[in-house]
């Protein structure tokens, strides 16, 4: 994807005007559009629909997109850089059955779960490995892994399920911080999160991330380690879908093979609705927070309205087709207001990835 | 990524494009024998696999539905994009076949699998006309209208459940029924996908196809109509979803809101067993449809096997990785070949 071509990467991206005011550059963004569509979504919600703004509906919303929040953060970065992970919901899965697999044979709960977070960091390593050292295509190497890994799951537990675990963890794993409505686990994301947020943005590491994604040669050349970064996000993604696999076991206290099936494409689905580009090179991670957040919210909203949940599916695909669609059309608006009386860009027409 | 494209920027040179040809052959050879060794092994085993009545038609009869798709999801690969919402677009078209009986009884078969087909095109088309128009990639928007086509067919299905008594007798046989012991739905599948190799080898709107999927700038610099290729790409492949919806109905008699959910990954992981590169310009429907074959036969034969068929997802999984290792295996020795034969 990354090196499809020129052309429409010219129409897909837009860079920072960094001549306008810095006001401009922080609020009159994606980030910003899918922040204004979430704050406007709660105000909405909280007048219109009875209950919504009740303490525990914050509690189980954040509860349940708690693996989705997890997982987004290095599905950010791996985006970022022009590449995809599709195998992340089988690999936490492959985690959580490793956890219950283990525990049910007697090994300690702690010591179980790191276990799973090194099987999830050597699935991301494999993924890595194929990716940057053999030099396969990301999307298709992540197909393959996503059918093995999920495979590996089921054919280990069976049908079967693990639903003995340790009482402390399956609590930690429900509570809540002191006497409020934030679930416990917020913490785990919050330290995560900023974690993510100064590698992305704050470091060499991060920058050279952004470089490999607008053009790996001239990354390259300019001296980051394509290879290893790739790699290294991977392995991060990997291990980061482990622990969600992790807390999502001991939230339901089930390890089964079939857990979060599915997972991938709304974490892919949130990625892109906040603001990253599927050609890689831009994107922020606020945007991915919202962008997770706005879909959570959404749906709990309109469940509480008791609308059938499955409108939710509708309102995701339309969101996130819109989101894209609308970057191009203000893209072409742009092009054309640029030039005007002139023809339009010839070279957009005929290109698509 | 960029090697593929090296191997098939066949369009201009004859000698060129026969190398290709000879080399996608070999490649799907492969699989051929990896079927055929998948086959014997079961039957070994266990005779009846091949030699009874119901082995044999099985082994023709399950992979048919997933064989039209993945054909459908070759043509659009091979454009350089991607079509995820096939799975939506199938159970919707399964859905749809289901009220039709219902809802007008009496309606002939003919017309409704040309509904289906029809309705499957227009589910395409709208994916075809976000992905050339607005530019935007196929990835995105797919993902986009997979998660709508299944919504509107949940909304539309909600707890409801189409059952066999719903459909005519007439109509449901055709999902078992057998001529000249070749099941009928194999053989609409069968005349798709010759139809369809058929027109990519030989005519010069499928040649087009490949020239897009190698390079998209190149195929507009040369004045080809990428664009409308392109729409037309994501229309079949969204028409031949529809047909295998309807076909879905025949062979399993019940649909409830998730029929065909998860297919949108065993087409692709069929085109890319079947040497179909994921960024275009590369592989034929032949090879999609024995990767079709090949997936739900192994499914099959693993429990003769010995191997329990929970494993079967991760054989599928080691399968589609050594086809895409092997395929960078085969590109790299074709490019050093072509830099050989060009430096002499």
């Amino acid at each position: 994807m990354t090196s499809s071509n020129t052309a429409t990467m010219a129409v897909a991206r837009n860079y920072k005007d960094y001549g306008s005011a810095l006001w401009k550059r922080i609020i009159l963004t994606r980030e910003g559009a899918v922040f204004a569509a979430l704050i406007l979504v709660i105000i909405i919600a909280s007048v219109t629909v009875k209950h919504f703004a009740a303490p525990i509906t914050a509690t189980y919303l954040l509860l349940d997109i708690a693996p989705i929040l997890l997982i987004a953060l290095p599905m950010t970065l791996v985006i970022i850089t022009g590449e995809i992970d599709l195998s992340v919901a089988s690999t936490a899965a492959l985690a959580s059955v490793t956890l219950g697999t283990l525990h049910q044979a007697g090994m300690p709960l702690e010591l179980a779960a790191l276990v799973a977070i090194i099987v999830g960091a050597l699935a991301g390593a494999l993924n890595g490995f194929l990716i940057t050292v053999v030099g396969l295509p990301s999307l298709a190497v992540t197909i393959g892994t996503l059918a093995l890994y999920r495979g590996l799951a089921v054919g280990l537990l069976g049908t079967t399920a693990v639903t003995d675990f340790t009482e402390f963890w399956k609590d930690l794993a429900k509570s809540k911080i002191g006497g409020s409505a934030i679930p416990s686990v917020v913490i785990l994301i919050a330290v995560l999160a900023v974690a993510f947020a100064i590698l992305l943005h704050f470091t060499q590491f991060g920058r050279g991330i952004y470089a490999i994604g607008l053009s790996p040669e001239a990354a390259r050349f300019s001296g980051v380690r394509v290879e290893r970064t790739k790699f290294i996000l991977f392995v991060m993604s990997g291990s980061v879908s482990a622990l969600a696999g992790i807390f999502y076991t001991l939230r339901f206290s089930s390890a089964r093979g079939d857990n979060q099936t599915g997972l991938e494409l709304s974490v892919i689905a949130a990625v892109l609705l906040g603001g990253v580009s599927i050609f890689g090179g831009r994107g922020a991670l606020h945007g991915v927070l919202a962008g997770v957040l706005l879909i959570g919210t959404l749906g709990s909203a309109l469940r509480l309205a008791s609308v059938t949940s499955d409108v939710i599916n509708i309102i995701t695909g339309t969101l996130l087709v819109a989101s894209v669609v609308s970057t191009s059309v203000l893209a072409w608006i742009r092009s054309k207001r640029s030039r005007p009386g002139g023809k339009k860009p010839e070279t957009a027409a005929a290109t698509k990835s | 990524m960029t090697t593929q494209t090296t191997t098939t920027q066949s369009s201009f040179g004859t000698r060129v494009l026969h190398g290709a040809g000879n080399f996608a052959k070999a490649r799907e050879t492969g699989i051929l024998i990896a079927f055929v060794l998948v086959v014997v092994a079961a039957t070994v085993k266990n005779p009846n696999f091949l030699f009874s009545n119901d082995g044999f038609r099985d082994l023709l009869l399950t992979p048919s539905i997933l064989l039209l798709v993945a054909v459908g999801q070759a043509v659009v690969i091979i454009t350089r994009n991607v079509d995820l919402s096939v799975g939506s677009t199938l159970g919707l078209s399964a859905y749809l076949t289901g009220r039709l009986f219902i809802d007008f009884p009496g309606i002939p078969i003919l017309a409704v699998f040309l509904i289906g087909i029809l309705f499957g095109g227009l589910l395409g088309l709208v994916n075809g006309a976000l992905v050339a128009f607005a530019r935007v990639p196929a990835l995105v928007i797919t993902l986009g209208t997979l998660y709508i086509y299944r919504g509107i067919n949940v909304w539309w299905t909600g707890s409801d459940r189409i059952n066999a008594s719903d459909m005519p007798k007439d109509f449901l046989a055709l999902g078992t029924q057998q001529f000249f012991s070749i099941p009928v739905l194999t053989i609409i599948a069968l005349v798709v996908l010759i139809a369809a190799g058929w027109y990519l080898r030989n005519q010069r709107g499928g040649r087009e196809l490949y020239a897009i999927g190698s390079d998209p700038g190149a195929a507009n610099l040369y004045g080809l109509k990428v664009t409308q290729r392109v729409l037309v790409a994501f229309v079949v492949c969204g028409a031949l979803a529809g047909l295998a919806g309807v076909l879905y109905a025949a062979r399993y008699g019940t649909i409830n809101s998730q029929a065909g959910s998860g297919f949108e990954l065993e087409a692709v992981g069929a085109a890319v067993i079947g040497g179909v590169a994921i960024f275009g310009g590369s592989g034929t429907v032949w090879g999609a449809a024995i990767g079709a074959f090949l997936l739900f036969t192994i499914n099959r034969a693993l429990p003769i096997l010995g191997v329990q068929d929970f494993w079967q997802r991760a054989v599928v999984g080691v399968l589609i990785i050594g086809a895409i290792v092997l395929d960078r295996v085969l590109s790299l020795r074709q490019s050093r070949k072509l830099v050989e034969a060009r430096d002499n």
